[in-house]
């Protein structure tokens, strides 16, 4: 039976599991009018026979599906001759051919009758897999529904065995968040150390030069390739600074009006449109960077008489800016309006203009939150990835001049895995590292923003 | 201040004066201050406008494209077919003569094998495909002689745009003067004509701009975001519930509310190389495969979605829950058939903006290859395809003209379907709030 076809049966088994207990449970009371003495609500019951139909049936299903193919492989490879096998470079090349012959694709050179064999071997072990899979969940299924209908009596507490199951369930989802940290950590970790075998955690962090190009074979010509991120490092600060010197003077002074000064209906009609711009998909800004911004930047410094790149810094920067504008604005504007209203009230009172209230009393007060809004925002501007892959360039290059191209960590870390990657090569590894330095950097700077928030938020509650 | 009342104590007239002069230099920079604020906020609403204007102006030529028409001799022989008529020999057959021999009766005054060669390239290499099922549909065509619209190269179709400059020198020009001379016969007889651009929805991509489609690129999107709506909303509703009813408050609640705050701020492409690392080559799923697309954004939505739930779980009044309690229902029958039922708006509403969140990304989707130029529109989880925010950027990589039209008119229909979502979420926030 096909996998998908068998997961229908097993869904109809679970609903029919569902119907045979509730009805089982009202019979062994006795008729509706006797559910009384149950335990449980009826439909408890009907709940718990299709837990017990289902969620056993469903691990094994996913634990099967896991290992089916590494246990088929590993029984196929002993059909290939010793040769074959020894090597794991024309091993893993064979496996390939035999699954193409399985799937009945092109292979990538002559079949010999060894490699049919397997491949025999392999369809007759998928057939036994199949067939015993089905089997085997479907006695499952079906002796989940016969265990709980022989124990479904009144004094079967299913309410509460059901609901512990639903605990178990929240609890499982809950600890996903923890899990995907982890899995991030440990797999940008792994990778990155097996780099910094490879080259040396200084070089990396304050080499000058970056060119992750490296010859694969050792009597090919090309550079032996320099680790050194610091012009990466260089490039993003870059970038993210012209980013925020567009982004905090507009977003600031333009939810400093908004609470301030704009009445209720300009606000209400102002702010949903400068929230659009957080809406936009960066791919969107990327394009726009790349196509309209760049071109016009180029034209401009070339009528003054400079010589600006046509993938220079300063364009990526404007679009970023203009990207994390609205997230500024409503991180202050929330901060701006946590200030209390008596404050506000105690400088007018003392004779103070609104600019004046602005500048001397709600400004000062609601800076460490701003701050911490600004920080999430250079949080979000060094991690962000498209802007940056359309608009920046790829060649490093160690400079202050935003006229010229640079390239930051993101961009490098597309550029290294798009394509084809080989687990052994530190160019590959070399974007883990770079993903590290990335997410240590943000979460550095996340923490620190949302406790400065919170901090904050704690001195007016 | 103070000194200033005493001195002017004995004559009053100056310290108001004093005072005025401050107040106009304060005034002044009040209304300094507020247009400051204001200039920001225009500034803020130009770039939307700019933003908006540039991919619209850009973009709406493109669901526009230019046909030519040809009086097409479905000849047995040109086609190579003999008497043949089998489905494998119809769709075998030389259908790009059919073109050619049409041109050649066209223009029969074209020879020469350059001119020849500039001449066929102004219709697309699609028309033979064109013209393939319009054969396979209905093989009686052979043998006759039908007058066909065909699609132009993305050359002519720019011209026809007006998109290219006729007086340039000829070398600037993609299109040289014998063409555009050829162009402007089939004009004066009313043989060239902008249609609706039908291609771009149901084709796949291509490397000719005339015949690519966002089609595939919608597919992928579409089943990418069913595996990360499938995922991330029940694990979401169900960790927000966890945290919101049941957990007690210790060390452990503490450190998954820390990761899911974490989680929201870790930029996006860090989950691409978790996809990569974890997806791939540990559990060796298949590249470019939606369903590890759709992973990989479940993973990343889901903080949007465990805070949105957690909102709107807490904005239900607690009275509810003791009332629900107090009649003797458990805490998960409380859960689930009072609270989670009124919450219902507010997570659905949080769902729909985590999945045009999902919609929109790219980033990470590069990292796990659905990066590829895939020609076929995927049918399911598991083939190779792209989604709509790549093939956006893999279009603006192109060079072509006619790729930076599609690129744009790409841009609005994946802003469509965003402005559709929110709405959504705003609508449905506004029909289901509730002041308690």
């Amino acid at each position: 039976m096909q996998t998908s076809v068998l997961i229908l049966v097993l869904v109809a088994l679970t609903v029919v599991g569902f119907y045979l207990g509730r009805s089982r449970s009202v019979a062994v009371a006795g008729g509706t009018a006797g559910s009384a003495q149950l335990h449980s609500l009826p439909s408890y019951y009907g709940y718990l026979t299709a837990i017990w139909c289902g969620v056993p049936a469903l691990i094994v299903l996913g634990f099967w599906m896991a290992f089916q193919d590494n246990i088929i492989t590993h029984f196929v490879t002993a059909d290939l001759p010793a040769e074959t096998a020894a090597d794991p470079g024309q091993l893993g090349l064979a496996l390939n051919d035999v699954k193409n012959l399985v799937r009945g694709n092109i292979t990538s050179r002559a079949t010999d009758p060894a490699m049919v064999a397997a491949a025999d071997h392999y369809r007759q072990l998928q057939t036994i897999s199949r067939l015993a899979l089905t089997v085997v969940i479907l006695a499952l299924a079906i002796g989940g529904i016969a265990l709980s209908w022989k124990r479904i009596g009144p004094a079967l507490r299913a309410r509460n065995q059901v609901e512990a199951v639903v605990m178990v369930f929240l609890i499982l989802c809950s600890t996903i968040a923890i899990f995907t940290t982890l899995g991030i950590v440990l797999s940008v970790l792994f990778e990155s150390i097996r780099f910094f075998r490879i080259v040396p955690v200084t070089e990396f962090i304050f080499g000058l030069e970056w060119s992750p190009q490296m010859a694969i074979r050792a009597d090919q010509v090309g550079s032996t390739g320099a680790f050194g991120a610091v012009p990466l490092f260089a490039g993003t600060l870059l970038i993210s600074g012209i980013a925020m010197l567009v982004a905090v003077p507009i977003g600031l002074m333009s939810a400093l009006y908004l609470s301030e000064y704009a009445s209720r209906g300009f606000r209400s009609a102002a702010k949903p449109v400068l929230e659009i711009l957080a809406g936009v998909p960066t791919v969107v800004y990327g394009f726009f960077a790349a196509l309209v911004v760049a071109p016009q930047v180029r034209g401009l410094g070339e009528a003054i008489g400079l010589s600006v790149s046509s993938e220079s810094a300063l364009a990526a920067g404007l679009v970023m800016g203009i990207m994390i504008i609205p997230f500024v604005s409503s991180l202050s504007d929330d901060v701006i309006n946590a200030v209390p209203q008596a404050m506000r009230d105690g400088s007018y009172a003392m004779g103070a203009t609104r600019s004046e209230t602005i500048g001397r009393v709600i400004f000062p007060a609601a800076l460490p939150g701003i701050v911490g809004g600004v920080l999430l925002a250079v949080s979000r501007a060094i991690g962000e990835t498209m802007i940056v892959v359309m608009a920046a360039g790829l060649s490093s290059n160690l400079t202050a001049n935003p006229l010229e191209a640079v390239t930051t960590v993101t961009v490098q870390i597309v550029t290294l895995l798009v394509g084809d990657q080989e687990f052994d090569s530190p160019k590959t590894l070399a974007a883990f590292a770079l993903g590290l330095v990335l997410f240590v950097v943000t979460l550095t700077l996340n923490v620190i923003a949302l406790h400065v928030v919170r901090k904050y938020r704690e001195q007016y509650e | 201040m103070s000194n200033g009342t005493i001195t002017g104590a004995g004559n009053p007239g100056r310290t108001i004066d004093t005072v005025r002069a401050g107040l106009d230099r304060r005034y002044r920079a009040e209304r300094r201050f507020r247009i400051y604020g204001l200039s920001a906020i225009v500034l803020g609403l130009l770039f939307v406008s700019i933003l908006f204007i540039t991919i619209i102006g850009n973009g709406y030529p493109a669901f526009q494209q230019t046909y030519v028409k040809l009086d097409i001799d479905f000849d047995p022989e040109s086609l190579g077919i003999g008497d043949q008529r089998s489905n494998a020999a119809l769709s075998g057959a030389n259908y790009q003569a059919l073109v050619r021999n049409a041109l050649k009766v066209r223009f029969p005054d074209v020879t020469g094998r350059s001119d020849r060669r500039a001449l066929n390239s102004l219709i697309s290499s699609g028309a033979s495909y064109q013209l393939r099922d319009a054969v396979l549909d209905d093989p009686t065509i052979i043998g006759t002689r039908r007058s066909v619209w065909v699609p132009a190269d993305d050359d002519v179709d720019q011209l026809v745009k007006g998109h290219m400059d006729r007086a340039a020198a000829e070398g600037d020009r993609r299109l040289k003067d014998n063409q555009l001379a050829w162009l402007d016969q089939l004009q004066a007889d009313g043989a060239i004509e902008k249609r609706f651009n039908t291609t771009f929805f149901t084709a796949g991509d291509s490397r000719e701009p005339e015949l690519a489609g966002i089609r595939g690129a919608l597919m992928g999107s579409v089943f990418t975001l069913i595996v990360t709506l499938a995922l991330s909303f029940p694990i979401g509703v169900a960790t927000a519930v966890y945290l919101e009813e049941f957990a007690p408050r210790n060390r452990w609640t503490d450190l998954i509310e820390v990761n899911i705050n974490n989680l929201a701020a870790v930029p996006s492409i860090v989950f691409g190389l978790l996809g990569l690392a974890v997806f791939i080559n540990f559990f060796g799923l298949p590249r470019s495969a939606p369903l590890v697309g759709g992973l990989v954004l479940t993973l990343m939505t889901l903080p949007t979605i465990i805070i949105a739930s957690r909102a709107a779980l807490k904005s239900v009044p607690p009275s509810i829950r003791d009332a629900a309690l107090g009649v003797g229902a458990s805490r998960v029958q409380a859960v689930t058939h009072h609270i989670l039922p009124l919450a219902m708006p507010g997570m659905l509403t949080g769902a729909i903006i985590g999945m045009a969140q999902a919609l929109g990304e790219s980033a990470p989707l590069l990292m796990i290859g659905m990066v590829a130029f895939i020609v076929d529109v995927p049918g399911g989880f598991t083939d190779p395809s792209t989604v709509l925010p790549v093939q956006i950027y893999l279009w603006a990589d192109s060079p072509e003209r006619g790729f930076v039209e599609r690129t744009s008119a790409a841009i609005m229909v994946l802003l469509g379907f965003l402005i559709v979502m929110n709405a959504l979420a705003v609508l449905l926030r506004k029909r289901f709030e509730r002041r308690w």
